[in-house]
């Protein structure tokens, strides 16, 4: 049979996913949280608890700050210490509120995650539409675990004229190292089945297709053994090959139309989701819980492991020797490195990378033309144009190159033979390019 | 034979037809140019650096042809003394202009700031700039990848290894600001360049709370204060945990240079009057693994 991938380019990056199979170990919550107020895209969270009040482990300590934005919750029960700047993996200051427990509120903390019980039944899940639906995943501060950070409540209100057809969930994991999906599929596929069910009805779709890379044999069995028994749920398996989670790539694979230059992957009908976003959907909508903490993928060249970490734990916490060379938070195509230890994790890390083979890169090399950058770009542009026109600072051609489609994968810069840093450059062309962009049009309006 | 003469003829008079189509092209089509406009152009530094606000120099030479005035004219790179003599060509008045030179607002060298990490991607600070804080902890100052050093159309900045930052050449900075729009982290300023090069600036950018501030430079401006307070002309304000001084209200006095505590403010082209109105550089301190 031959399976769904995207069209053109893509990069098949050695998998090294040695963390798949090991069991998601439940990280203790730590006797103090950092929670940073901008964990997702669009406008930073608001506080809304001041220096010396108390907060119970649940506790929403920050608001969102508009349409696209999302609230931000405590995994800790204690008190607040400050509301002060922290500092983001990249080293660049950001407002964060910092929260300290004692041992008594760790004690019933630790209770409460264990023993967590349902807060709706069968019945009053089943009596949840839609509206009611997106509400609760607006408030819990879901937001796209993938690693985009896109407030999954603005995914599924579309804008007036849109209509969404599908749902898929993005379970490729097509970087290379991270096993965090793969391990959650795995362990808990009827609650996945079910949050996906959820997402489907705030969506008013009657499709859900579970998108699962033919390497993860065992989620996909899993996945397709717990939605047999769900109409309108399909399990997919799709080609291995890189960056078939892009979310454009994935619309393509798995239905077969493209996401127009310029418009919002709903135009085609497809909305699309993590499959960690559909568990954190379950555990809001079933036990109310908001989004406090995710699974991650922690690497260090010779081990993985997969852990469920609480939200603003320190990094410093989860790496536990200085047996590396360089920190990724992220997987090696598109994470970015941390230049501090101090940096709290948030809801968008998908993985702590510690393996040495990720630390260099090579010196680069002229351009020869050769090519392999356009062959490996699965959005049809001319990489090795794009970021030559950024260096010149040519933004007009760049703009006519369409530097603005780009996705920023990485596969350029992977494909390249003379190692040259092409997505470095097309990056800042790209938000460059969109400022102008957006300039102009705010003039024009 | 006869080819030869026949292909001379043959070419000569298309020539000769060549000649007078481009003749009478060129009279018909004369662009009737102001001649000052050459004239103008022969003072400026033809160096196309866009300090005026022009596209070049030839732009700018048009412009000061068909001004009413030249109040808003200027040519950074050449002066007052050519904008005086450009006055003269086109009979206005220029307005009186004092040099500027470009003054680094960092003073983070690779002794003072610690590297907290190590940078291999592309080689220009404005994609570093887009990554993050850079390759210290400080996420103001000056990531020292030279774009300010490529920007420069006078060879008039230069990277010093041993410091880690650029350095204006005073002898050829003409202050046309090519390098204050290169910056991604907006550090470099036009400053007054004072009487006989004297002149006084904070050389720090970081608009950090004091206590982080130090411990990412330790020549850093903490925002202490101490220097507006000393201020007898009102020159200095502070916002954003950071000093600046403002070059039309500063008389050089020096006063806020002494009282600095992190050794912030630097004053250059001073005569040394006493030992302690230089400033001390502190002891390079052990340098802080990385993390």
């Amino acid at each position: 049979m031959k399976l769904h991938t995207f069209k053109i380019g893509g990069i098949h990056p050695a998998e090294n996913k040695i963390a798949a199979g090991q069991p998601i170990v439940n990280m203790p919550l730590p006797a103090e949280v950092v929670l940073p107020v901008a964990q997702h895209i669009g406008a930073p969270a608001k506080p809304i608890v001041n220096k010396g009040d108390k907060v119970k482990r649940g506790d929403c300590v920050a608001e969102a700050g508009g349409f696209v934005s999302a609230p931000v919750h405590t995994p800790i029960s204690g008190t607040v210490v400050k509301i002060d700047v922290c500092r983001n993996p990249q080293g660049l200051p950001v407002q964060a509120i910092y929260i300290k427990s004692d041992e008594a509120e760790r004690e019933a903390d630790r209770e409460a995650r264990e023993n967590a019980k349902p807060v709706r039944g069968e019945s009053e899940l089943a009596a949840l539409d839609g509206k009611a639906i997106i509400d609760i995943i607006k408030n819990a501060g879901i937001v796209g675990l993938g690693g985009a950070t896109f407030p999954a409540h603005v995914k599924l209100s579309p804008p007036p004229g849109s209509k969404a057809e599908v749902v898929i969930i993005n379970a490729a994991e097509c970087e290379p190292c991270l096993s965090c999906d793969d391990m959650l599929m795995r362990e808990q596929p009827r609650e996945i089945v079910k949050g996906v069910e959820l997402l489907m009805r705030a969506a008013g779709v009657n499709r859900g297709v579970i998108a699962i890379e033919n390497n993860k044999p065992e989620a996909i069995q899993a996945m397709t053994d717990a939605a047999a028994s769900v109409p309108g749920i399909e399990v997919m398996p799709m080609q291995v090959k890189y960056p078939q989670g892009g979310e454009k790539q994935l619309i393509e694979a798995v239905i077969g139309k493209e996401v127009p230059s310029g418009a919002l992957p709903i135009a085609t009908g497809a909305i699309v989701q993590n499959v960690a976003t559909a568990y954190a959907v379950y555990r809001a909508v079933v036990f109310g819980e908001p989004l406090m903490e995710r699974v991650l993928t922690l690497h260090d060249g010779h081990t993985g492991k997969n852990l469920r970490v609480p939200l603003g734990t320190i990094l410093a916490t989860l790496v536990e020797n200085d047996d590396y060379e360089k920190i990724i938070l992220g997987g090696p195509m598109m994470g970015r490195t941390a230049s501090t230890l101090q940096t709290p994790m948030v809801k968008g890390n998908s993985g702590i990378l510690l393996d040495k083979r990720y630390a260099h890169r090579r010196e680069p090399e002229p351009c020869i033309r050769c090519g392999f950058c356009v062959n490996a770009c699965p959005m049809g542009l001319e990489p090795f144009l794009l970021s030559t026109l950024s260096r010149l600072k040519d933004w007009d051609e760049a703009e006519a190159q369409k530097i603005a489609n780009c996705i920023e994968c990485g596969s350029c810069s992977y494909a390249c033979p003379a190692s040259r840093p092409i997505v470095d450059y097309i990056r800042l062309g790209k938000s460059t390019v969109m400022g102008i962009m957006r300039a102009r049009a705010a003039a024009n309006k | 034979m006869s080819i030869i003469v026949t292909s001379i003829i043959v070419l000569g008079a298309i020539g000769i037809l060549g000649a007078a189509v481009l003749y009478i092209v060129a009279q018909r089509f004369h662009v009737q140019e102001d001649p000052r406009i050459d004239q103008v152009e022969a003072l400026l530094p033809g160096a196309n650096c866009g300090g005026c606000g022009r596209s070049g120099c030839r732009d700018f030479a048009c412009a000061c042809v068909n001004a009413t005035s030249l109040d808003t004219l200027s040519c950074p790179a050449s002066g007052s003394a050519v904008m005086k003599q450009i006055g003269e060509i086109v009979g206005l008045t220029a307005a009186e202009t004092k040099p500027k030179i470009a003054v680094l607002k960092c003073n983070g060298t690779c002794d003072l700031r610690p590297q907290v990490a190590r940078y291999e991607g592309a080689p220009t600070c404005a994609v570093l700039a887009s990554l993050g804080a850079g390759q210290t902890g400080c996420p103001n100052g000056c990531l020292g990848c030279g774009d300010c050093v490529s920007a420069c159309p006078y060879d008039a900045i230069h990277m010093n290894d041993a410091t880690g930052l650029p350095e204006v050449d005073e002898d050829k900075c003409v202050g046309c600001g090519a390098c204050v729009k290169a910056c991604p982290r907006a550090i470099i300023e036009l400053r007054f360049k004072g009487p006989r090069g004297m002149r006084v600036w904070v050389a720090c950018s970081n608009k950090e709370k004091g206590a982080m501030a130090m411990k990412e430079c330790k020549v850093a401006c903490i925002g202490c204060s101490k220097c507006a307070k000393e201020c007898t002309h009102d020159a200095i304000t502070i916002a954003n945990n950071l000093s600046y001084i403002d070059y039309e209200k500063c008389k050089l006095c020096r006063k806020c240079v002494d009282v600095c505590p992190t050794h912030a403010i630097h004053a250059v082209n001073f005569p040394v009057k006493k030992p302690q109105a230089a400033p001390a550089q502190p002891k390079p301190q052990p340098e802080v693994s990385p993390a």
